[in-house]
């Protein structure tokens, strides 16, 4: 492979490129699917390749390949130049990509137990297991199971003199009840939504989360949901719990820190942000008691690994401090406009694919609440459960999101369960009205396997680390 | 020089061979081998330059195996004597190691309508074809003040089917795509093209559109929140159909009463009807499923009532019925999906829609659009990039985007007037949709 990546970066010198950077990328995932007490689906995809970046006159060009051999890396590279002076012929200011990088090493995801080497029945009967759990409630019509399994290992090589090799394992689980009525479909999921919880790990990271446990519960929930009151309109205290709170950092705080989305870079299709540079280090984003973190070090965080596809290491940094906005998610190009260095934060989705800015492990710092004391000190509000929608506009600034389990709070006691509960608001008065963020004992990392950008699309895998907070004066229960 | 740019696919005759190859040599009692090669490339612009300009060749070989009642699905994506060897072993193994589930039968051989998706000029597309469009755009916008982001792809394939019953069919498809977002100070207009022939797509009518609607929506200011009649725009309608698609049209939606479907009933305004017809060569057809099933035409809301779903292999055979021919890859715990769907136009020229709306407004596109309530077919999103407010009959000022919040069937039901010309959205994934531009009686703004 080293073979390949040196032929691939000489090649693309001696064609004129003033950089280059290729990533041999080989990956395996295992799915599975238990639906209705069966196994619904078992699949195992292999993927392989190498894609070659460059820079020509300024210019980018990228091309990729299925096809590992020589002759193919000579084309690949030969293409890749092609569209960069097809670029050049329509750029703006050459791309200034900072100081050279030139990191080497190896980096491996801790793992206790190698996913790939559990046997595929012992996966399935915990599945079966959850399934039988949400099973024994009355009411529940539809249950799902899945897990999902990963390990990726890539090469990064540049003409700066950059070599690493990865090898980076993910797994995840969650189960999924829902019921049904002529007017209603309600689902509860657990420990997430969006299919399952998802972690950088071994087959550990899935035997913790006790799918089997939680399966009757989260199936009493789905059907008393289909008899509780919609959760009525008005203005109040909302608490939310980690899951959700993980959810509304990535929308509202992540994406619009990336800055490739603030220099229009995703303009046509992600959108922009509202976090513009002359924000920086002015805008009160959040109150005191907001404090994010991008940290690729976070153990078990999706966004965890050695380097970023630029072969920039992992690293920490502050995005909000203290409720301050301070800094962004860079990659190279854009750090250097900034006069900044990269954060580490450019990730491809594959070896077809060029590296993007995306979130790492974007996480809340904890605060010094409990959840029960947020509720026990609140008297007219909505506690709100595990993401069910959530939609975010072009700047990143009005939101809305809906959760699948709410209740009310009456004079510090949690009350009835409400059905189809949201809320909606505006970025920085949203978490301008933060008055508390639980601790350490009840902040843990979110996995996100399914956030979406680019053109072509890319899927990234990110986390969140995140604790039950709670807002004021939040306008809730959109739905009439 | 073009010549060295041509797609580069596997020849249909080595494409077959090898998947026969893979049928003789599995153990299993039946095996489907679905293949998919692409050849695309993307250039990618924002303010007013190339940022970014990417190419890829890849393949996927997936093999589907059936054994003593069990089903293991495997892919790579490589295409020689080892990757076969390999799939196979694989998508055995989990066949072998699983417990006995229900099986999704494979389908017989039936004869397949042939439809035309190809262009010799998309196969062919240049990197400095694709720069020359995209800096005509960009060029049209900084005359006039004003900056162009936005993304022009050309990609060739193919996709082949074949199963262990006598199955083999295959097609050829190209697609051309371009979407531009132009931005002033103070406000942003969008336009997108879609064909399988490059050549179709006109960069001087999408930039006129993209900088008209641009130069027209700066310094929005905001209006109230409420109910208001509205123009959709066909961009804002192609995606309303989808989210209809993958909430209520899906047989398996139906079976699993998710779906908002109730057939025999009226569920929208008369004027509406909307169906799903993958051999339509306005649209991007497709002649086959990803489970080797021919296309039919399936009718779902025909003047207001629901009159029909979308079957695949799995549902159909629950139902004791024929699959419709919208299955997905295996595994698939999705259900089918329509995805060449086409709506009604009306009589109406698209112009004389604001026509006598004393107040509304006229939304350009959504975004961000999620599901709050399947089964009331409750969406929420933006509007972007081209909101304006109606009054007596025109268009009098921009107004800044707002969220809704509202019921498709409700919306759907208060269906004033439909344009008579249609436009062809392709979608980001799978299929495309060729609808009307619409107006409503009623859409709800929530913020």
């Amino acid at each position: 492979m080293k073979d390949l990546a040196d032929a691939a970066l000489n090649a693309a010198q001696l064609k004129g490129a003033s950089y280059a950077d290729v990533r041999l990328d080989e990956r395996i995932q295992q799915d599975i699917t238990v639906k209705n007490g069966q196994l619904a689906a078992v699949s195992d995809d292999a993927s392989e390749g190498l894609g070659v970046r460059v820079l020509v006159d300024g210019a980018w060009g990228f091309a990729g390949s299925a096809r590992l051999d020589k002759d193919e890396v000579g084309e690949v590279v030969g293409r890749a130049i092609r569209i960069a002076r097809a670029s050049a012929r329509a750029r703006t200011v050459p791309v200034d990509l900072g100081p050279p990088v030139t990191s080497r090493g190896r980096y491996r995801t801790p793992v206790e137990r190698d996913p790939f080497s559990v046997p595929l029945s012992e996966k399935v009967e915990l599945l079966l297991r959850a399934d039988q759990a949400m099973g024994s409630v009355k009411g529940v019509t539809i249950r799902e199971g899945s897990m999902e399994f990963i390990r990726q290992k890539k090469i990064f090589a540049s003409t700066d003199g950059a070599f690493t090799e990865q090898e980076l394992f993910e797994s995840g689980a969650g189960i999924e009840a829902t019921a049904t009525s002529p007017e209603e479909v309600q689902n509860r999921s657990y420990p997430n939504s969006f299919g399952r919880h998802q972690g950088a790990g071994g087959y550990e990271y899935v035997t913790a989360l006790q799918l089997d446990r939680h399966g009757q519960r989260i199936g009493e929930e789905a059907v008393a949901l289909l008899s509780a009151p919609q959760c009525p309109s008005g203005v109040k205290t909302l608490i939310l719990d980690a899951s959700q709170v993980a959810l509304q950092v990535h929308e509202s705080c992540g994406h619009p820190t990336e800055l490739d989305r603030v220099f229009g870079m995703e303009a046509a299709y992600a959108g922009t942000s509202f976090m513009t540079p002359e924000k920086l280090n002015h805008l009160r984003y959040g109150s005191p008691r907001v404090t994010i973190t991008a940290d690729a070090l976070t153990p078990t965080g999706l966004g965890t690994f050695g380097w970023d596809d630029e072969g920039v290491p992992a690293q920490r940094s502050f995005l909000i401090q203290e409720g301050l906005f301070v800094g962004y998610l860079t990659s190279r190009e854009t750090a250097s406009v900034l006069g900044q260095q990269s954060n580490g934060t450019m990730r491809a989705d594959g070896w077809n694919r060029i590296p993007l800015i995306r979130m790492t492990n974007v996480s809340l710092q904890p605060g010094d609440a409990t959840l029960e004391q947020m509720i026990a000190e609140t008297k007219d509000g909505v506690y709100m459960e595990t993401n069910r929608s959530w939609s975010i506009d072009d700047k990143r600034l009005n939101f809305q999101f809906g959760t699948q389990l709410a209740y009310e709070i009456v004079d510090g006691k949690r009350g009835r369960m409400f059905k189809n509960a949201t809320y909606a608001g505006i970025t920085p008065e949203f978490w301008n009205s933060c008055d508390a963020v639980a601790g350490t004992s009840e902040w843990r990392v979110w996995g996100l396997a399914n956030c979406g950008k680019g053109q072509p699309p890319q899927v990234a895998h990110v986390a969140h680390g995140a604790a039950p907070a709670r807002f004021q004066n939040v306008k809730v229960g959109i739905l009439k | 020089m073009k010549s060295m740019e041509v797609a580069r696919l596997t020849d249909q005759g080595e494409l077959k061979r090898f998947m026969q190859t893979l049928l003789e040599r599995s153990p299993a009692q039946q095996t489907e081998v679905m293949l998919t090669e692409w050849d695309s490339a993307l250039t990618r612009f924002a303010n007013n330059g190339i940022h970014q300009n990417v190419a890829e060749r890849n393949v996927n070989v997936r093999v589907r195996a059936v054994k003593d009642g069990k089903t293991g699905v495997a892919s790579i994506n490589q295409m020689n004597e080892a990757a076969a060897a390999d799939v196979l072993k694989r998508a055995v193994a989990i066949a072998d190691l699983q417990p006995k589930s229900e099986v999704v039968p494979v389908p017989g051989p039936a004869p397949v309508r042939p439809v035309e998706a190809w262009s010799d000029a998309t196969a062919a597309a240049t990197p400095e074809e694709r720069a020359d469009f995209v800096e005509a755009i960009c060029v049209q916008a900084g005359r006039a003040g004003l900056k162009a982001f936005g993304a022009f792809s050309t990609s060739a394939g193919q996709l082949a089917i074949a199963n262990s019953l006598g199955v083999f069919h295959h097609q050829h498809s190209t697609q051309a795509i371009v979407n531009s977002v132009v931005m002033g100070d103070a406000g942003s207009g969008y336009a997108d093209r879609g064909a399988i022939d490059v050549s179709e797509l006109d960069k001087n009518e999408l930039a006129s559109e993209v900088i008209d609607k641009a130069q027209r929506n700066q310094n929005a200011r905001p209006v109230e929140p409420g109910d208001y009649e509205v123009i959709l725009e066909e961009y804002a309608v192609a995606e309303m159909l989808e989210f209809m698609s993958f909430m209520g049209f899906s047989a398996l939606a139906a079976q699993e009463e998710r779906s908002f479907m109730r057939l025999g009933e009226k569920i929208t305004g008369q004027q509406v009807s909307i169906w799903d017809d993958g051999l339509d060569r306005t649209g991007l057809p497709a002649a086959f499923d990803f489970e080797g099933v021919p296309k039919q035409r399936v009718d779902l809301i025909t003047r207001g009532v629901a009159s029909g779903l979308v079957y695949d292999m799995q549902t159909a055979t629950r139902a004791g019925r024929q699959s419709t021919g919208h299955g997905l890859p295996a595994p698939n715990t999705e259900g089918p999906f329509a995805v060449n769907l086409f709506m009604q136009p009306g009589t109406t020229a698209k112009a004389e829609l604001v026509s006598d709306i004393k107040r509304g407004i006229w939304v350009t596109r959504f975004w961000y659009v999620r599901i709050v309530h399947p089964k009331a077919s409750i969406i929420t999103g933006m509007t972007r990039e081209g909101t304006f407010l109606i009054e007596n009959g025109r268009i009098t000022r921009p107004v800044k985007d707002l969220r809704f919040t509202q019921s498709i069937l409700a919306a759907l039901d208060g269906t004033v007037a439909l344009s008579r010309t249609t436009k062809l959205q392709i979608g980001e994934y799978l299929g495309a949709t060729r609808v009307p531009a619409l107006r409503l009686k009623a859409f709800t703004f929530t913020s």
